[in-house]
């Protein structure tokens, strides 16, 4: 265990799923032709004013609901003053002091099951500037080039802005933080949050403080991290960087960093900026938000199970391992298939191995998700039961399953008319044992002889003569039996 | 008809929609005014005739349809900081010199809605900053009363326009008095709405918490015509009232009976000079006859009014003009980087006052000053919003000054502070965002000169006392007539209603 421990602050812009954009009716799509999804609004043409989108702000109110944030009853819309090309007005409208909502915080796993939780220092709503591509140098990069091209599609979408205390001690919690963040707001469907489409972008600040200390080492920010993957090698980078550098008696510079994926390091891009002088004042195109206290309930009400629950029932309630949790929360319509055939067939663990086992093969092999295959839950509820009382054995069931995914329908109608149902009666079963044991002397006298592993074949013959119906344990038991 | 443009809106659009004359007659009329008349007055900084000449045809086709237009062929100027789509829109300033709107304002649209012709779009104060139009960056107005003369302003061009029967109405924008003091000047009714009752999309912000559309009009009846069809909720402006308009035009009257008029004890005339004192205790003296009760108001906070609104409307406007960067329309002066295109850009298309109030408001707003000045002066505006409600416990309306003199010479307001002084009795009830109208009050001759001037009386009332302050001007300026006293000084005689 390294004598340094790390602490690290993440900030993400997570824009908005809308159908429109911010502060105008221009659709909120990704991509399109340079600058042809805009309108007098979003390019800040001289006269046009901004109308907040109802959406977006509920997307807020549920987010900040989900992260257990305060919903204060009044809100305001600020301006954020600075000049930059690609933002239209030259301010940004963003929540200075009172956005939204208030506090709040993330709970996430990690591999080993931990829960822990992140506090938010903030989340408030903002709008996205455009986008600029500099033309005329080599690499693409502002320095050297002739020209700038500024697209402003993306001007004006609504975007959330969420930013965690330093409370994340290394690579492992930063991206489990992200993951849970993630999951959170897919289950809400208030983003994609697609880090390849830019719909989640995140800047990591971070420290490093002797283990123990609890001083605040001097940070950096760590920029162009464009996935989970990309997080955490820069993060690891980042912490490697800083402790060698006090480990040679240097010090670390406040500084803002560009992560090379490529090259897999990370570039100084700025020192310490000069302290910016936003001058936010309330913005007066925009009246002051109020949220009425039984909309935050109805909103409250309405809130589906969140990610960090559903994975507390999933290893506390069910015992699925860390692993099976994390895959189910991953896949929604899987795990709300999951949890149907589990409401009916009352046994998870069964639920479990059929649904990541061999619906999830079968699935592969097919390619058709689980929940549209003809497997309704229901029906993969009656084989557990089915198998569970020991009508059917396991290799019955495997058969089963694969007809049932052709449309095979009802598995106990399919045991009922062929007659499928498991041989559990002895006397049955020792006829059937009679008869393989006859038929084979040669294999009996080689048993006898102490050859004790041939005993397989025999069983195996048992089953075959029961058409795979008899309880294996059974057979298993009268052939030894018989032998002995 | 001699001057179309200059008989009333409401004749106008009643022999249009009679029939009895084209909209396009009346717009070549008003074209052939513009074209006798500018040289001298200057009101417009684009006359557009193909425009007006295009809106007359399509207002005729509506008429031979059957449809009916409040404002069938009535000439109208837009003020130049106000969005018409395909027109140059410059707001007066250098830097928006050839900007065309993609776009067109919701209260213009209205107003073309109903069969008004844009026949041009008028001079300002740059960016609606100033009270005489001398800081148009683009054109020289001049006063149609005596050419020597201020317009006034920020409306100055609209003003004009209508005093010189270049159009018969016209829209202006007020943020401290910007229609009210141009109206006063030029012989002319001018209105402000209630704040949030018209529209401001497609509106050039000054500052956007103040800013409010309204019509400058020969009479009362007219400006309540022009107001009918603008107020009312607008879905691009979230600052817009959602709240039903009652017509203002069914509520004129004749009489002051029953209305009890406020005369502010802070706003002593006496100090204003002998014979403008003597039109507002004339004018006071009218509204009694007229059958009004006076009773005397206080609005301690009242003398604030300057200090808040030049700390307020600065801090808007810095954030509001900096967007005019260069990058995206309007003026640019290349650079080698960016910062310094910004820099030369806004230093070459800005002019002085427009540079002085956002210098003004950054410093308000930057930290460590945020709270000593524009948190406080916002606290100040909510007191004086309360002076006036206190008030208006105990009147109908307030009856004021809408200017503290007549027209001025071009040069004679040479430091910023006597010229925002200008404003000293229309900014208070801009800050409490109240509806205010300057009527025709009577007139002085300035010292040194033989040409009598207009003096404006501006009345105020409550929020939302639209059709109750518009009947009182009504019946007051049926009463007095000071408009028809005199008329322009332009070769031409105007023949009005």
């Amino acid at each position: 265990m390294s004598e340094f421990e790390a602490v690290i602050g993440i900030e993400c812009h997570v824009e908005l799923k809308t159908d429109a954009k911010m502060f105008c009716g221009c659709p909120n799509t990704f991509g399109g032709e340079p600058n042809t999804n805009v309108c007098p609004v979003c390019l800040g043409l001289p006269g046009a004013l901004p109308v907040p989108n109802a959406r977006a702000i509920e997307h807020m109110l549920r987010a900040g609901l989900a992260f257990d944030a305060e919903i204060p009853a009044f809100s305001k819309f600020d301006r954020k003053n600075y000049f930059y090309p690609d933002m239209p007005k030259d301010y940004q409208i963003s929540q200075y002091d009172m956005p939204l909502t208030q506090g709040g915080a993330v709970r996430y796993w990690l591999a080993d099951g931990t829960l822990k939780v992140c506090r938010l220092t903030r989340i408030h709503l903002e709008e996205d500037t455009g986008k600029s591509t500099h033309a005329g140098s080599s690499d693409g990069r502002i320095a050297g080039s002739t020209f700038s091209l500024i697209d402003f599609n993306r001007a004006g979408v609504p975007l959330m802005e969420c930013v965690s205390e330093p409370e994340l001690h290394g690579a492992d919690e930063a991206v489990a933080y992200l993951e849970a963040l993630r999951r959170t707001l897919l289950a809400l469907g208030v983003s994609d949050v697609k880090m390849e489409e830019g719909s989640l972008r995140c800047d990591a600040n971070i420290s490093i403080r002797p283990r123990g200390s609890r001083e605040l080492g001097t940070k950096t920010e760590i920029k162009n991290m464009n996935s989970f993957r990309s997080v955490h090698r820069a993060i690891e980078s980042e912490i490697a960087r800083q402790i060698a550098l006090i480990e040679r008696g240097e010090r670390v510079t406040q500084e803002t960093r560009g992560w090379d994926e490529a090259r897999g390091v990370s570039v100084s891009m700025r020192s310490k900026e000069e302290a910016h002088d936003y001058r936010y004042f309330p913005d007066p195109d925009l009246t002051p938000l109020s949220v009425a206290p039984a909309r935050v309930e109805e909103l409250r009400a309405q809130m589906p199970e969140r990610p960090w629950q559903q994975f507390e029932r999933y290893t506390g309630e069910y015992g699925l391992s860390v692993t099976q949790a994390t895959q189910l929360i991953d896949a929604p319509a899987l795990a709300g298939y999951f949890d149907r055939v589990v409401a009916i067939a009352g046994n998870a663990r069964a639920a479990t191995n059929f649904v990541l086992g061999d619906l999830s093969r079968l699935a592969n092999e097919r390619s058709v998700a689980v929940a549209e295959s003809a497997v309704a839950p229901e029906h993969l509820a009656e084989l557990i039961a089915l198998v569970e009382a020991k009508q059917i054995n396991s290799k019955i069931a495997k058969e089963l399953l694969e007809r049932m995914w052709d449309g095979a329908g009802s598995p106990r109608a399919i045991v009922e008319r062929e007659g499928l149902s498991q041989t559990s009666d002895p006397a049955a079963v020792a006829a059937l044992v009679d008869g393989v044991l006859a038929a084979h002397p040669a294999v009996v006298a080689e048993y006898r002889a102490g050859k004790v592993n041939v005993a397989g074949f025999l069983v195996g013959n048992v089953m075959k003569a029961s058409r795979g119906k008899a309880d294996p344990a059974l057979v298993q038991e009268l052939v030894k039996q018989r032998l002995g | 008809m001699s001057d179309a443009a200059a008989r009333s809106a409401t004749a106008i659009a009643a022999d249009v929609q009679a029939g009895r004359v084209s909209a396009r007659e009346i717009t070549e009329k008003a074209l052939a005014r513009v074209a006798a008349v500018e040289p001298r007055v200057g009101a417009y900084l684009t006359v557009l005739d193909a425009a007006a000449r295009a809106a007359a045809d399509r207002v005729d086709a509506c008429i031979r349809a059957g449809e009916r237009l409040p404002l069938a062929g009535v000439p109208l100027a837009i003020k130049d900081n106000m969005a018409l789509a395909g027109s140059r829109t410059t707001a007066a300033s250098k830097i928006l010199a050839d900007w065309v709107a993609p776009y067109t304002a919701t209260a213009v649209a209205r107003l073309l809605a109903a069969g008004a012709i844009p026949i041009g779009k008028a001079n300002l104060d740059e960016f609606a900053m100033g009270s005489s139009c001398e800081n148009s960056a683009l054109g020289t107005t001049r006063n149609p009363y005596d050419l020597e003369r201020v317009p006034g302003g920020s409306s100055g061009g609209s003003a004009a326009a209508v005093a010189a029967g270049e159009a018969t109405i016209a829209l202006g924008s007020d943020t401290g008095g910007s229609i009210r003091e141009p109206a006063a000047f030029c012989n002319v009714v001018g209105f402000k709405p209630t704040y949030g009752r018209v529209s401001r999309y497609g509106l050039i912000a000054f500052a956007s918490s103040l800013d409010q559309i309204g019509p400058l009009a020969h009479t009362v009846a007219d400006a309540a015509l022009v107001y009918d069809a603008i107020a009312g909720g607008d879905p691009m402006d979230a600052t817009s009232l959602d709240r039903p308009v009652e017509p203002a035009s069914a509520r004129l009257r004749d009489d002051l009976r029953g209305c009890k008029i406020g005369i502010v004890r802070q706003f002593d005339t006496q100090t204003l000079g002998d014979d403008v004192d003597a039109v507002y205790r004339r004018a006071y003296r009218d509204l009694e006859a007229l059958g009004a009760e006076l009773v005397e108001v206080t609005l301690p906070t009242a003398d604030y009014g300057l200090a808040t609104y030049y700390l307020i409307a600065p801090a808007e406007c810095s954030s509001n003009l900096a967007r005019f960067d260069g990058v995206r329309y309007g003026l640019r002066v290349d650079a080698d980087d960016v910062r310094e295109m910004y820099a030369r850009t806004r230093a070459a298309g800005f002019g002085p006052e427009v540079k002085r109030r956002i210098l003004i408001g950054t410093y308000a707003l930057s930290s460590g000053y945020y709270d000593a000045y524009y948190v406080r002066a916002q606290k100040a505006r909510t007191l004086i919003a309360r002076d006036f409600e206190r008030a208006f416990q105990s009147c109908d309306l307030i009856a004021a000054p809408a200017a503290s003199c007549p027209a001025f010479r071009f040069n004679a307001k040479s430091d910023p502070y006597s010229m925002y002084l200008m404003d000293y009795y229309t900014i208070p009830m801009s800050l409490a965002g109240l509806p205010a109208l300057s009527v025709p009050c009577g007139w002085v001759t300035p010292d040194g000169s033989t040409r009598p001037m207009p003096l404006g009386l501006q009345l105020c009332g409550p929020l939302f006392s639209e059709p109750l302050l518009l009947g009182a001007a009504h019946a007051y300026e049926s009463a007095t007539g000071h408009a028809r006293a005199h008329r322009p000084a332009l070769d031409e005689a105007v023949d009005h209603v």
